[in-house]
């Protein structure tokens, strides 16, 4: 359980990590909590010659609002965001869903970033802020570039960031109001999630009809998705038990889950489907 | 749970929640473990493993190894194996048993993966990690063989060709006749219990350090292991460094659950490069590694027949085993399911038991000990077979259980299986743990949620469980042909200034032994608990001792301290009388001094006496001037520890989650020296049974490899999966030893396991599942329930 040797640079800004990531080309990586590259690097499943840690970079913390868009910097860490006032007002589904990371030791370790930027589709993260249509904000040699939640997660721990090009934020549009829930599926609390289903639903000022609903999958494929099928069956329908479980029956469509140790495809895609609607019940409150 | 802990007598130390004196070291990192240990000129090796199952090693060659800077020398199985000679098994069980023969570093082929195959020596372990890249192994696949009936069948692929068979021996016991009473029987109830193998993961993987002394030829041998005077017996006999020359040393060792009850490779081969290279070699194990080179526990086949009347009264039991013993077999490989053998029938009356184990050998890492070692299985194998023969009864299973077992007033009972119990109260323990369950509202809510087809159903589980504890009466293990004897060493040494010096032959790894023999001395001799020291696991200091595991240390090492320190008044009363001027049989001991009966004045402290008897200057004639005291305890018997656990969980049917809702455990251990220690030997001994009810599998898949092989994959539950456990006691002493002691390190695994699948069965049952494998996966369960629905069993409620 010792990783390879390579190189170490702790760059004291992010223009500066560009500039060391530039300079290194693809065999650099970069360091955010660790929480999944160092067991990766131990396991020498991976070979980088040089990790640019940022943990000096303290401009990547930190939340703040900007007209109807909630910031939060790449390197804060789980721990922070579940803690966050305007997180928990603003993007309730993203704090629930963070407090569900592994444990305390690796929320307070573990960042927003590193979890998108990693791209596991058995990470919470990427699925919640695919649901909550979040825009990644990169940072490479030319300048800033923004890329929507949906181009950013390309395929199994890959993403849309050049091998030079630094996530520094991620924005949320706030969904103030909206009806949210994270239901995990997991064997273990410190385990994996078999399935995850984040939902967040805004009904109509009456309460009575879904004006929108997003579900966001988590290990339901290579990447994290979305339920289409199920979010478009309930935009304009009503806020009942039996919509919601219709709805639910189409979660898994389009979906290619894996199948391993803690489940097969086909009893992900039964999980799929009852977790969507749990969940769904839960954010609309008809639960 | 203070409440309920025992109220000792005034200053009585046994009985007494003390917490423990070695924590406060261990929590403040003020400790060294193995591998913080260092030595001057220190060189650190690292082992190539296969990464195939089975295969013919062609050449290995280390030459760019040794090529790099750093790289002190490298080795492969065959240059390794010259003046070493093969790791041993002390247990032959059957006259026949094939041996084969095991080398530390595989030399023709490998058979499991994880085996090793090279060494690299460096002088930093950085270095040496990296070298092993630079080792090319030719490998010539062979077929790995994986199934247990398989392997057995005619013409199977071999894991030791030269052997000509997988089957390493068939061991029966007999007693009775089965045949007559299966031919008499109303009911016969017949399952197949599969045992999944389990990887032991002690919070501490292993490490080794060797140090020699080449002017001399003497070598200290640093292990994290449970058995440091077995392992010096052994590596002598393996490595031919003469066994006076050979010093080990069990430092701090963070939990061993049977893997470090072990004779491993590792060390030999940190010996063998220290004698070669005359500089210390340390190794230290990451925790993949451990998955793959340490013994693995249970792995087991077990085909379980319960022979009873139509009112319930068991007639007879047969037992047909198939043990996985893995690629090679260890120190107690064979005898660990034969452990088991005599605890199948359990608490229960019968007159005909029947029961063979065939071991067999397959290409995955060797198993052996893990914490119960083979009482966990058999405890299993019985307490779901009664409650499968309840259902076939239509019984609750309580009521079955209590026409079968043995009633308090019949100890001492001798079983079918030729044991003798010498004392317990099933019925105390079961009464108490009903009480504390609610046992008849939860079976009230039960049929409620069956009513009302609530997704979500409540399942009962219960296991009325006994083990015997207490490792072991040495002419026993003789009349098994385990090699080795059973007995225990402790001595005590009276300092000067009256404070005390235990040594103990047991070596523990978590368990207490320093604080709990510290009760235990401070009580026999009458001096204050904190004047006690207590010293364990180097050869050097304790000379003597069989070590700790099988739930012995108490009432064997804890006795013999007992029995030392009676020694230790014995003559200091010598004393005593001679400094007072009165006869001994006038003298009475009490708080820790010695006054005449009727002249309270004439009084002499034990603080006293040791100073007398260190300045020596008037001693009765003829008495050597000590009061040190040594005592080597062989038991006439085990011990019995039984309780009554209930586990209530909710299975939800749509996704097949278990969620544990509560537990009840009542166990009778005897009585208890230290009721915290106790308490904690319970909540662990439980998480670790519901480990392997709910969560553990070392999963292989047909090639050999080990695909759980990360703790991301092998599912170690923590505090958040597991619940809230309601614990009591019942007390029923041991009428084999003077404290009435009986033993706790494995009772909590051994009766959880059972509660929960049979809870996890009760809720599924009236949906027509007829079995379940563990561990009773989300997945395993849906699908259980799936396909019982899809053949539409489900029976009204």
């Amino acid at each position: 359980m010792i990783p390879a040797k390579f190189d170490y640079a702790r760059p004291q800004s992010a223009d500066e990590a560009v500039r060391v990531l530039a300079e290194a080309g693809p065999e650099a990586k970069v360091l955010a909590g660790g929480q999944s590259l160092l067991p990766i690097l131990r396991l020498r499943l991976s070979f980088p010659e040089l990790l640019v840690d940022l943990g000096a970079v303290d401009a990547l913390r930190g939340v703040r609002q900007e007209r109807h868009d909630l910031v939060i910097g790449a390197m804060t860490s789980h721990h922070d965001v579940v803690e966050d006032p305007l997180v928990r007002l603003h993007a309730g589904l993203l704090a629930r869903a963070a407090a569900t990371v592994a444990d305390p030791a690796v929320r307070h370790r573990g960042t927003l970033g590193g979890s998108l930027a990693h791209a596991d589709p058995a990470g919470d993260l990427p699925a919640v802020c695919l649901a909550l249509e979040a825009t990644m904000v990169a940072l490479g040699p030319q300048g800033w570039r923004t890329i929507p939640a949906s181009e950013f997660f390309v395929d199994y721990l890959q993403t849309a960031l050049r091998p030079d090009e630094l996530l520094t934020e991620i924005r949320l549009p706030l969904t103030d109001g909206w009806g949210f829930h994270y239901e995990k599926f997991q064997r273990v609390a410190q385990a994996w999630a078999i399935v995850g289903v984040a939902a967040a639903v805004r009904l109509t000022p009456d309460g009575g009809t879904i004006a929108e609903a997003r579900v966001g999958l988590v290990n339901m494929g290579a990447r994290p998705m979305r339920a289409h099928l199920t979010e478009t069956a309930l935009a304009g329908a009503a806020a009942t038990e039996e919509a919601i479980g219709r709805a639910s029956t189409l979660a898994a469509e389009d979906t290619h889950p894996p199948t391993d140790l803690s489940g097969s495809a086909e009893y992900r895609e039964h999980l799929a489907r009852v977790l969507t609607r749990r969940a769904l019940l839960a954010a609309t409150g008809a639960a | 749970m203070t409440d309920q802990l025992t109220s000792p007598a005034a200053g009585r130390e046994v009985g007494r929640a003390r917490t423990r004196k070695e924590d406060a070291r261990l929590v403040t990192g003020q400790t060294l473990w193995t591998d913080n240990l260092t030595a001057p000129g220190l060189l650190h090796v690292a082992i190539l493993r296969s990464p195939l199952a089975h295969a013919r090693i062609e050449r290995v060659n280390v030459r760019s190894a040794l090529e790099r800077e750093g790289v002190v020398a490298a080795f492969g199985g065959r240059e390794l194996a010259e003046g070493l000679g093969s790791l041993p098994c002390a247990w032959q069980v059957t006259e026949d048993m094939v041996l084969p023969d095991h080398p530390a570093v595989a030399v023709d082929e490998v058979r499991y993966v994880g085996d090793p195959v090279a060494v690299v020596v460096a002088r930093d372990r950085y270095v040496a990690a990296d070298a092993l890249e630079d080792v090319w192994v030719d490998y010539e696949p062979l077929p790995p063989v994986m199934d247990l009936e398989a392997a057995l069948a005619e013409g199977a692929p071999l894991v030791h060709a030269d052997k000509g068979t997988n089957r390493c021996y068939t061991w029966p016991l007999a007693s009775g006749d089965y045949a007559a009473a299966r031919a008499a029987a109303d009911v016969v109830v017949h399952r197949r219990h599969h045992q999944q193998r389990l990887i032991p993961n002690a919070m501490e993987p292993r490490a080794s350090l060797a140090v020699p002394v080449p002017a001399t030829g003497e070598y200290t041998l640093y292990s994290s292991t449970q058995i440091p005077h077995i392992v010096r017996l052994m590596m002598a006999l393996t490595t031919g460094i003469p066994e006076q020359k050979l010093r080990v040393v069990a430092p701090d060792v963070g939990g061993g659950f049977g893997s470090k009850l072990q004779v491993y490779g590792e060390d030999a081969i940190a010996l063998t490069l220290a004698r070669r290279l005359g500089q210390p070699v340390k190794w230290t194990e990451s925790r993949s590694e451990s998955y793959q080179a340490q013994h693995h526990g249970r792995g087991q086949i077990q085909d379980v027949e319960l022979a009873a009347t139509r009112d319930g009264r068991l007639l007879g039991m047969r037992v047909d085993l198939l043990a996985d013993m893995g690629a090679y077999l260890m120190i107690i490989t064979p005898g660990t399911p034969l452990l088991g053998a005599f605890m199948y029938p359990g608490i229960y009356k019968m007159d005909a038991y029947d029961f063979r184990c065939t071991g067999v050998f397959t290409t995955r890492t060797p198993t052996d000990a893990y914490r119960g070692a083979g009482r966990p299985e058999a405890t299993f194998a019985i307490e779901r077979t009664m409650d499968e023969l309840a259902a076939e009864l239509d019984m609750d299973p309580l009521e079955l259980r209590r026409r079968n077992w043995i009633g308090h007033e019949e100890f001492p009972f001798t079983t079918v299986a030729g044991l003798t119990y010498d004392s317990g109260n099933y019925e105390a323990a079961t009464d108490r743990a009903v009480a504390l369950f609610g046992y008849a509202d939860l079976r009230a809510e039960q049929r409620a949620r069956q009513a009302n087809a609530d997704p979500v159903r409540l399942g009962i589980g219960i296991s009325t469980y006994t083990e015997m504890c207490g490792l072991a009466p040495s002419r026993i293990l003789g009349s098994l042909r385990y090699a080795a004897g059973g007995w225990e060493a402790a001595s005590i040494r009276m300092l000067p200034t009256g404070k005390v010096e235990v040594i103990t032959g047991t070596s523990p790894h978590g368990q207490g032994h320093v604080t709990a023999w510290s009760q235990i001395a401070a009580d026999a001799l009458g001096v204050p608990f904190e004047d006690v020291e207590v010293m364990h696991g180097d050869t050097r200091v304790a000379p003597q001792g069989m070590d700790t595991y099988g739930s012995r240390s108490l009432v064997i090492g804890g006795i013999a301290v007992h029995e030392a320190a009676l020694k230790v008044v014995a003559k200091a009363r010598t004393v005593a009388a001679h400094l007072l001027e009165a006869s001994e049989d006038d003298l009475e001991f009490a708080d820790g001094a010695f006054s005449v009966r009727g002249s309270p004045d004439a009084r002499r402290t034990i603080q006293e006496i040791a100073f007398a008897v260190f300045a020596a200057h008037d001693l009765p004639e003829g008495m050597e001037p000590t009061l040190n005291a040594e005592h080597l305890l062989d038991p006439d018997n085990f011990s019995y520890p039984h309780g009554t656990h209930l586990c209530a969980v909710e299975v939800d049917t749509e996704t097949g989650a278990v969620k544990v809702r509560s537990y009840v455990c009542v166990d009778d251990v005897g009585r208890v020296v230290n009721p915290m220690i106790v308490e904690g030997q319970i909540h662990g001994g439980v998480a670790q049974g519901i480990a392997q009810a709910l969560y553990e599998e070392a999963v292989y898949d047909d090639a050999g490899n080990l695909v759980s092989g990360t703790m991301a994959d092998y599912l170690v539950p923590a505090a958040p999966d597991l619940p809230d456990l309601v614990t009591d006691r019942t007390e029923t002493p041991a009428t084999s030893n003077p404290l009435g002691v009986k033993g706790v390190g494995e009772a909590g695994t051994i009766a959880s396991t059972p509660a929960v699948v049979n809870a996890i069965m009760d809720a599924l049952r009236p949906l027509g599942v007829r079995e379940i494998r563990m561990p009773c996966t989300p997945e395993r369960i849906w699908r259980a329930v799936r396909e019982a629905a899809a053949s539409g069993e489900e029976s009204a409620p």
